[in-house]
């Protein structure tokens, strides 16, 4: 008897766990970048629409977040960064983060398509479809080219932003679609590296375990290359201008800098010092998006202000 | 009797309700708030309703 009243203890959730299941900070990505998206789009949003655009948009990827922890408690159980997760810690059930993730998704596209319009709609629903099956289900354990792939998910926002405001797809929202999804796999190979035997415990084909580290900082700098282009081809775009064009300069320059240093050591240096340098890339990595998305958003305000 | 004893589960059961409360006032405000910005912007306002609708009548 009392076993079984301490067994359902665990299971009483209080609300910051069933926020918890949202991934809150992937959420506050997701919330700018598709603010960013829909402000930077030339057709103007009344703005409690827009509000109403990007709380939805926000609400489908902490759906999509609900499912991939559903789907995932196995794994996520074993990596020491993700085990106080609200299903492996034992707060949350499965159940409920599936039936949450189900029901959220449906709510966010429903809304979504109410508030704004049905593209942007179906580009959501996509988006939740792509996180929770295609990279959750499918590619997460079967390749090591998971997280290349799987950051199209994450790089869908500001389109869905941008065709919430002009109701189709274009050149600009490729561009940030493009931006987010070759910024992805340095990224993530870069935390790869220092939260070295997470993935190996829990069998993820991570490109580290499949073809070995030294080969994942190779990929680190193949892919910084092929991402420098194009903050530099948004700046010149319609949406961009000086401030972007300045931005994606210097923090081009910042971040290859630190993908050569990161492909030019090897593992005993970098245990050495504790991996400083992987640390270091991987945490201007998120000011690398962040500073873009933003100096867009400057420009579009210069813009409107008449001074380009 | 009542009882009175509380346990650290009722204050996790009163943070769950008091969030989900929070959650559908929200919701209803959200939806509120959205009808005004589309019924002010003057927007289509036609739905299936029982009254004629200008744009299937055809012009005499």
């Amino acid at each position: 008897m009392s076993d079984t009243s301490l067994q359902s203890f665990e299971h009483e959730a209080q609300f910051g766990d069933y926020l918890a299941l949202l991934k809150p900070r992937v959420m506050s990505l997701v919330i700018f970048t598709a603010f960013v998206g829909l402000v930077v789009a030339p057709v103007p949003v009344q703005p409690f629409v827009a509000f109403t655009a990007i709380l939805f948009i926000a609400v489908g990827a902490g759906a999509s977040g609900a499912l991939n922890m559903w789907w995932d408690a196995d794994i996520d159980a074993v990596m020491r960064r993700t085990a106080k997760r609200p299903i492996p810690s034992g707060r949350v059930t499965g159940g409920e983060a599936l039936a949450i993730g189900v029901g959220l998704s449906g709510i966010s596209v429903v809304m979504l398509a109410l508030a704004t319009n049905i593209a942007a709609a179906a580009l959501l629903a996509f988006t939740i479809f792509f996180y929770a099956a295609v990279y959750s289900m499918w590619l997460k354990r079967a390749t090591p080219q998971n997280i290349v792939i799987g950051g199209a998910a994450g790089a869908f926002p500001p389109m869905v932003g941008w065709v919430a405001a002009t109701g189709s797809v274009s050149i600009e929202a490729v561009l940030m679609f493009a931006l987010i999804f070759m910024w992805t796999p340095p990224h993530f190979w870069a935390l790869a590296l220092f939260m070295k035997s997470d993935y190996d415990d829990a069998g993820v084909p991570m490109l580290t375990v499949t073809h070995g580290r030294k080969s994942t900082r190779r990929h680190i700098f193949a892919y910084t290359i092929l991402l420098a282009p194009v903050p530099v081809v948004l700046a010149l775009s319609s949406i961009g201008g000086p401030v972007t064009l300045v931005v994606a300069v210097a923090l081009n320059a910042w971040f290859l800098k630190g993908a050569w240093d990161i492909v030019r050591r090897d593992e005993d240096v970098a245990i050495a010092d504790d991996y400083r340098t992987e640390k270091s890339f991987f945490r201007f990595s998120l000011y690398y998006l962040f500073l873009h998305f933003g100096a867009l958003l400057v420009d579009a305000a210069l813009r409107a202000g008449g001074v380009i | 009797m009542a009882i009175k004893a509380t346990h650290e589960i009722h204050q996790r059961r009163w943070s769950r309700n008091a969030g989900v409360a929070l959650v559908l006032a929200a919701f209803i405000a959200v939806i509120f708030g959205l009808t005004i910005a589309k019924v002010s912007g003057g927007g289509s306002l036609e739905a299936f309703d029982h009254a004629p609708r200008n744009s299937i009548t055809v012009n005499e």
